[in-house]
Formats: structure tokens, C-alpha cells, sequence
């Protein structure tokens, strides 16, 4: 399922919702959840899961193509850890 | 952030009343949990993946006791992070 189907799915769940309005609720979710996490903040969804951001530290590497080190800077990842009760679902089926 | 953070944003942006964003929020949460459910994937554009994988059985070892058991094979949800959410981490 893509966004856009999601936004499908929605408005049809929701008579009372245009498309374009459903489309907005879908962005403002995933935008605000990308926003917090730029901000380093955690994302805490009670049911579904949480994400943070974690911290990688910088390290060599290697390009495998031409045995040349390559210096990796430190950088920030998303993480996203699944809630009990959709793990268990998922599981499940 | 959490849900109540979200609903407050669609309130605020969209003017919806709150008892209405709060079951939107609900709402979108339980179609993604729904269909993930079914073994479906999601695909959020400039967000990432969330897909159900496969995991066989594999042995481990209960470190306190050192005994070796068997981890049953399942289905885990794994998140795949867009390469634009990413980015948009490391941005400064």
C-alpha cells in the first residue's frame, strides 16, 4: 500500500472527507513525525511503535571496488522500534 | 511526540475539531496496522517502508543460564527509511 492508497483508503473509511482533505491529514502525520525527528526528538505511537534517532559514530571503510579507505563521517539514523501489540499481530496472521 | 502531538497539529492546521483529528489519527493507524496485518507492505513517499519479513528458525542461547533453545521461526515488521528522511537527519 503507498501513501496514495493509503489517502484512498481513508477517505473511503471516512464518508465525510474529501480526497484532498484526506491527503492532508496523511502528510501532516508523516511530515510532523519527520519534523520531531529532526529535531532529535522520539516519536512515541502507542499500538504501532515508537522511532528515534540514533547516533552512528564516524568509521572507515572500505570502497570494494577499488580497495581505496574511505573516512565515513558520524551520522544520524532513524530508528524505529515495533509496539507489542503490532508485533504480536503481525505475527499472528 | 505522540499521537495527542499529532491530533494537536491537524487541529490547529487543518481546523478540524479535535474529537474528529484524534479519530482521523486513530483511523490512519489502523489501516497501516491492518494492512501490515495482512503481510502487505507501506510505502510512505519521503518517509520510508515499513514490510513484513520472514525469519526461519534459528538457534540462540539463553545468555543467563548459557542453555541453547530454539527462536522459533516469524514474521517481524522491519522500517526502511527513506533516503529523503535520511537526509533530512544529517542536514545542517
Amino acid at each position: 500500500m503507498t501513501k496514495s492508497e493509503l489517502v484512498d483508503k481513508l477517505a473511503e473509511k471516512n464518508g465525510s472527507l474529501t480526497r484532498k482533505e484526506s491527503e492532508t491529514i496523511v502528510n501532516l502525520i508523516f511530515d510532523s513525525m519527520g519534523d520531531a525527528l529532526r529535531c532529535g526528538e522520539k516519536v512515541e505511537i502507542r499500538g504501532f511503535g515508537s522511532f528515534t534517532v540514533r547516533e552512528r559514530g564516524a568509521r572507515e571503510a572500505r570502497n570494494p571496488k577499488s580497495g581505496e579507505i574511505v573516512d565515513i563521517p558520524a551520522k544520524k539514523v532513524p530508528f524505529f522500534k515495533t509496539g507489542k501489540e503490532l508485533r504480536e499481530r503481525v505475527d499472528a496472521a | 511526540m505522540t499521537k495527542a502531538d499529532i491530533v494537536e497539529k491537524i487541529y490547529e492546521k487543518v481546523g478540524f475539531s479535535k474529537k474528529d483529528s484524534a479519530e482521523l489519527v486513530e483511523l490512519v493507524f489502523d489501516i497501516i496496522k491492518g494492512t501490515l496485518e495482512t503481510g502487505d507492505k507501506i510505502k510512505i513517499a519521503g518517509f520510508g517502508n515499513f514490510v513484513v519479513k520472514d525469519k526461519a528458525d534459528r538457534r540462540g542461547r539463553n545468555p543467563q543460564t548459557g542453555e541453547e533453545i530454539t527462536i522459533t521461526a516469524r514474521k517481524i515488521l522491519t522500517f526502511k527509511p527513506s533516503q529523503v528522511l535520511k537526509a533530512s537527519l544529517n542536514a545542517e
